[in-house]
């Protein structure tokens, strides 16, 4: 099974969850967790993985023979991104913009383009204790998280129940951390911002047709208007977790709930249950 | 004009709340709300639209099946995963996955394929009591959301000097990626909002090299300071080796949930701690911007 934990709203807790959730079926079930919080990769420092193998990741990205070039132009009129442009006697290749489609290499009628590898990005394979870990990495300064996610989902593990733990918002790397999930895990606060990135994430997965459930992190902040638009949406809320001073504490030193407050662990066990009874 | 942007790499922790304070405490200012994947200042702006446009990311994929001979030629040259060929022997496009390059389009040898304009989203100019403002809503699981970010930027830099303002407030989103860089390129400072946490320690080092790497001016603030002293020192201490004006240390304060969920800018009413805190910290700010400057 395949089960992502999302958001809208960043700081709500999704890492907290998929990490709790994890060390709460390790031990009776094999779990893979893998992070695609690609920008910024946080469950390492809950996991405390031990790192056994890193991998770059590269797009393929145009690199031009100039003997051949007789700058027609083709390449940078079929290209979507802009990323070529041609001059009388050269032709610029902007990486950063490329989104590696091959089309102009593809289509250079004088065979002028060939692909290089370009790197944008690391994933780091690992483990801690029966759990395997996966997490990306995107480089600084590079702009496009979806290969760096993508890479790392090429690695899932369908023997194991597959914990993802997807980056905020609702745009493209949202979309390609959660597609192909059997669940999704909506993590929110009962706040305004909370409800309405609730709102726009509940739009995305309805879009991409995966089940899901929503978990009110923080439950007793706030006003109530979470909990009344998950019943009149007919969303299931599958836990609630209250504002407690010693789960703060314990996530700004990377310590987990369920190491501080072991009673936690049954919740999340009985949470994995509730969201086979969804499935 | 200057432009300043608020940004965190971590997610929740405080950008929106300081950037509404800010907007409220700025005299002469655009407000920009960044963040066009999951918007929330205007949750506490109350904007009145008075423009509304549409946007549109690029082109999407669009099969005309009555042309389409089921050569597969498509499916092969399609790197999205976006087209498929099913059981029933007919193509399938789906255009969440489809990213608009058009290589499909080019090779079809029957012309089934056609790229149509894709509308992804909505950008607004309102007014507010605060000022200007400009804010945006992605389409739900659209992309180019860098290039939403750019008009929403282009527009508010445009109020800005077309009526003489000194100030463009930028209310960014969070990671390090393409609306991120939008966000930041070209500001002419980033104010990094952290928290005392491991996660937000490493992701405020991340997106301050991610500064750095676009030649972006940089100062830090700590929110919810309180919540591990230990870590806020440690914060301090690497903000001053890697000289990062450290401008201000908020504290917990649940005035701050109180503020957002009356739906108003915490400096505007709440006399509280943390209100007085993003006070000074504006007025440090704007010394920083000054400086800047010469």
């Amino acid at each position: 099974m395949i089960l992502s934990v999302a958001s809208g709203k960043g700081g709500t807790g999704k890492t907290t969850i998929a990490v709790n959730l994890a060390l709460s079926l390790e031990g009776d079930h094999p779990v893979q967790f893998l992070d695609c919080d690609v920008e910024e990769p946080n469950a390492q420092f809950f996991l405390k993985p031990q790192i056994l193998k890193r991998q770059p990741v590269f797009v393929k990205v145009p690199e031009l023979d100039k003997d051949r070039c007789t700058f027609c132009g083709k390449c940078s009129k079929i290209c979507a991104y802009n990323a070529l442009a041609v001059l009388k006697d050269d032709v610029l290749i902007f990486p950063e913009l490329c989104h590696g489609c091959g089309g102009c290499t593809l289509l250079c009628p004088e065979s002028a383009l060939r692909e290089k590898e370009w790197k944008i990005g690391i994933l780091e394979f690992g483990s801690r204790d029966t759990i395997d870990f996966i997490h990306g990495k995107l480089d600084i300064g590079q702009a496009m998280s979806p290969p760096v996610i993508r890479a790392v989902k090429e690695h899932r593990d369908p023997s194991r129940i597959v914990i993802i733990d997807a980056p905020p918002g609702t745009s493209c790397p949202v979309v390609e951390s959660v597609k192909g999930s059997h669940f999704s895990l909506l993590v929110t606060e009962p706040t305004p911002f909370g409800l309405n990135d609730l709102q726009l994430a509940v739009e995305t997965l309805r879009l991409l047709k995966i089940p899901f459930g929503v978990i009110i992190n923080r439950a007793d902040i706030g006003n109530s208007d979470v909990a009344d638009y998950c019943q009149m949406h007919d969303i299931p809320v599958l836990m609630t977790i209250p504002t407690d001073r010693r789960i703060a504490s314990a996530y700004s030193e990377g310590r987990t709930i369920i190491e501080i407050l072991p009673s936690y662990k049954k919740k999340f066990l009985d949470l994995y249950t509730k969201i086979n009874e969804l499935i | 004009m200057k432009q300043l942007v608020i940004i965190s790499g971590k997610g929740g922790t405080g950008k929106t709340v300081i950037s509404a304070a800010f907007s409220s405490l700025a005299s002469s200012k655009v407000i920009a709300d960044c963040d066009v994947d999951a918007a929330n200042l205007h949750l506490l702006l109350h904007p009145e639209v008075q423009e509304a446009h549409t946007f549109s990311s690029g082109e999407k994929a669009f099969l005309h099946s009555d042309k389409c001979t089921m050569c597969g030629e498509c499916v092969e040259v399609c790197r999205f995963e976006a087209i498929e060929a099913t059981e029933e022997d007919t193509i399938r496009i789906d255009s969440i996955s489809c990213e608009g390059c058009g290589v499909c389009s080019f090779i079809c040898p029957a012309q089934a394929i056609e790229m149509r304009d894709s509308m992804s989203g909505e950008w607004f100019v309102s007014h507010t009591k605060y000022g200007p403002f400009v804010h945006a809503k992605l389409g739900i699981g659209e992309e180019n959301s860098g290039k939403l970010v750019t008009q929403v930027r282009r527009k508010a830099t445009e109020i800005c000097t077309q009526n003489n303002l000194d100030y463009v407030i930028i209310d960014g989103p969070p990671g390090i990626g393409c609306p991120v860089i939008a966000s930041l390129s070209g500001a002419d400072m980033a104010l990094v909002v952290t928290e005392p946490t491991l996660s937000g320690i490493h992701d405020m080092k991340r997106i301050i090299e991610v500064a750095k790497h676009f030649k972006i001016p940089t100062a830090c603030c700590i929110n919810k300071y309180d919540i591990n002293c230990e870590n806020s020192s440690r914060i301090e201490a690497w903000c001053q080796e890697h000289s990062i004006p450290l401008l201000g240390k908020i504290p917990y304060d649940e005035e701050v949930t109180r503020s957002m969920v009356q739906g108003y800018p915490l400096t505007e009413h709440a006399k509280c701690a943390a209100s007085k805190e993003i006070q000074e910290l504006w007025e440090k700010l704007l010394n920083v911007l000054k400086k800047e400057n010469k």
